[in-house]
């Protein structure tokens, strides 16, 4: 029981930080309806980044989050520019298309860069035991941070004239354009917005487990997952996501091999999308 | 009359000031690295020590095969890790390359695919990194194994673990990737010969990033040694997060991963993990052609700048044999260099070798003996110790 208990207390944790991996998915395609392929390879840039301010630069690793989500932001409104802006209110296979390139390019250049061997940033922080399990202090401070962004994320767009602009726009842009609201800036900070995000996941998976350029792909397709349960378009939605998928992953594996989580994490992808296709934690929208 | 009498004498000069035609021929070797993809970092290291080889050989002149010197050349493609790309670059390498050996990718994974088509095309390939035995019991006649096989490679752990504690309780946690697989088997049926108790047995997806849930699982199990692993990446995440989480288990042996001097940065997580490696720097073999461990390291160390794990040695070694048969056929013909290599036995600075003749199993290998090294602080530096056999070993096990 105790197991059980350890099991679900550290899936919850791990869950937090893939909400916060899924936020920067859900929050492009809900605003520009584009789904952002390219998603995973930021995430591993967020990792990177992390790596050499921490390892070249010696800061310490959490106080180099600052710097990676403004660098992300930078980085995000570049990409839309290069990247997305000329395939918006296309045929979504235009935009699949682009930021599939996008992905190719950066995954290229990054192995070109740094080759696919692991890396690894040593963060050492005074855990909790108890029973004999041990829940890391990088898993509880990765999930404060994730529900803290969570929660900055939310402010930002219910209590701001910026969020209330990208909402806005969201809704109908056509409607938004006509009330003033420069509608290309807010989606390239939109976008730049949803690459931040993706970044800061990046940087806090990496105080969590070692990676590779390659990283990616695997939170891409949590991050897939999370976005269904919690939601298109629907931030918090995600961070609940992310912490349901956390807690299923928690709950399966006393019980079944871990070699099965996947298989229940897509059937349980498929079963919402057929059930709930505005996901579980899909809020009506005001 | 007078322009012919010109043309023959400014014929005979170029033929005069021409240098001489050399004398070397050239012999291919055809291989795939995975330049990229998750296998890099051990298929790059596998590489240096082919290379290492070559250009030494080049540079005394060659292999003499019964009095022509032959140039080894390379032609490597990167396979992308991806089995796919194995099967096409071989064929490639074979038919439009016109390779004349072979030496085979990285992974037991790879090489099964690479083997299918030397096999179809009757080319020797000399296969370093492939553990896995299956590859070896389809009814190949040119395939030769230059590592241990899958069944020797926890064996060590094993008995090191039943002399300190034959009561302890072992976790299986294993990579589903055909040369863990084939480890985890044979570890298995050894283990139950021994009467050794099982706490777990679990295989887990390559594409796990988060070995959280498994080691609560291994807590679970109460287990006291953990044996298992795949590559790398998987590897030094599951040391990292046995240390975070304090399993607290007293024997941990991971493949693969704990060999890569890499596995240093993982700094005081990387304590005491052990590992059982086809060859280490400190091996004192007295081999019988070629230099010995010691003088190998000295070079691989000059000439890359880090010192070489068992994935450099077992290429190294590679091109080595391939040498000695070669120049022991005194030709290139591969009937001839088939015959040599199946009468091999030899000891190079990577240990003994002798292949097997059986036709069930050609090629496995039957005289290669594995060590286990541990990562240890000495001085406040990690360094890693062999602590098994205890013919070979440099230090005491830490328990």
């Amino acid at each position: 029981m105790i197991g059980i208990a350890a099991s679900v207390a550290d899936g919850v944790l791990v869950g937090a930080v893939y909400g916060l991996a899924a936020m920067g998915l859900t929050l492009i395609w809900g605003v520009m309806n584009v789904i952002n392929l390219a998603h995973g390879a930021i995430i591993v840039f967020g990792m990177f980044g992390l790596y050499f301010l921490a390892a070249a630069l010696g800061v310490p690793a959490y106080a180099a989050i600052p710097g990676v989500i403004v660098l992300g932001f930078v980085a995000g409104v570049a990409l839309y520019w290069i990247a997305v802006h000329r395939v918006i209110g296309q045929a979504e296979l235009m935009s699949l298309l682009s930021t599939f390139a996008v992905n190719m390019v950066l995954i290229g250049l990054g192995t070109a860069l740094f080759s696919t061997s692991p890396y690894n940033i040593p963060v050492s922080l005074p855990g909790l035991t108890w029973e004999g399990y041990t829940f890391t202090g990088t898993h509880i401070v990765a999930a404060t941070i994730a529900a803290a962004i969570a929660g900055l994320l939310y402010l930002l767009l219910h209590r701001t004239r910026v969020g209330k602009a990208i909402r806005a726009v969201a809704g109908n842009r056509g409607a938004a354009e006509l009330c003033g609201i420069p509608t290309r800036r807010v989606l390239a900070m939109a976008f730049g917005l949803g690459v931040a995000l993706a970044a800061v996941s990046g940087t806090l998976i990496a105080t969590l487990f070692p990676f590779t350029i390659l990283s990616g792909e695997a939170y891409q397709l949590k991050s897939f997952v999370v976005t269904v349960l919690g939601g298109l378009g629907n931030p918090a939605g995600a961070l609940l996501g992310g912490i349901a998928l956390g807690l299923v992953e928690g709950l399966m594996t006393p019980f079944m091999p871990v070699s099965w989580t996947s298989v229940v994490e897509f059937a349980l992808f498929v079963i919402v999308l057929i059930g709930y296709p505005r996901g579980i934690f899909a809020f009506s929208r005001s | 009359m007078k322009m012919n009498r010109l043309c023959l004498v400014a014929l005979a000069a170029m033929f005069a000031a021409a240098p001489a035609v050399a004398a070397d021929e050239t012999l291919t070797i055809g291989f795939t690295v995975s330049q990229t993809g998750s296998l890099n970092n051990d298929s790059v290291a596998q590489m240096r020590g082919f290379e290492l080889w070559r250009d030494e050989v080049n540079a005394n002149g060659g292999i003499n095969a019964g009095g022509a010197r032959y140039k080894v050349t390379f032609v490597s493609y990167d396979d992308e890790s991806q089995n796919m790309r194995v099967q096409q670059l071989y064929t490639r390498i074979i038919v439009q390359d016109k390779a004349q050996f072979l030496f085979s990718p990285y992974s037991s994974g790879l090489v099964a695919t690479a083997a299918i088509i030397s096999e179809q095309y009757g080319k020797i390939m000399l296969t370093t990194s492939s553990a896995e035995q299956k590859t070896y019991k389809l009814g190949n006649k040119n395939l030769f194994q230059v590592y241990s096989p899958a069944d020797q490679y926890l064996a060590g752990a094993l008995l090191a673990l039943k002399e300190r504690d034959a009561r302890a309780k072992i976790a299986f946690v294993y990579k589903d990737d055909p040369f863990s697989k084939a480890v985890a088997q044979a570890t298995r049926d050894l283990a139950k010969a021994d009467e050794m108790l099982l706490a777990l047995d679990e295989s887990y997806s390559p594409a796990t990033t988060d070995f959280g849930p498994i080691i609560n699982k291994v807590i679970s199990a109460q287990a006291t040694a953990l044996l298992g692993g795949g590559h790398y990446a998987d590897g030094a995440t599951i040391a990292r997060q046995l240390h975070d989480q304090k399993a607290g288990l007293k024997w941990v042996t991971l493949l693969v991963a704990p060999d890569t001097p890499k596995f240093a940065e993982l700094d005081d997580a990387a304590v005491g993990i052990s590992v059982p490696s086809q060859w280490e720097p400190q091996v004192t073999y007295k081999p019988d052609f070629g230099p010995t461990a010691a003088a190998f390291t000295k070079r691989f160390n000059a000439r890359f700048g880090i010192e070489p794990g068992y994935h450099a040695a077992g290429g190294y070694a590679a091109g080595l044999l391939l040498q000695h048969a070669i120049e022991q056929a005194g030709s290139i013909d591969p009937v001839k260099v088939v015959d040599v290599l199946n009468q091999v036995d030899v000891t190079t600075m990577f240990g003994r070798t002798r292949f097997s003749t059986n036709a069930t199993e050609h090629g496995l290998q039957l005289g290669h003996q594995m060590v286990l090294a541990q990562w240890q602080k000495k001085n406040g530096a990690l360094v890693k110790e062999v602590i098994w056999p205890n013919e070979a070993k440099t230090a005491d096990i830490l328990y």
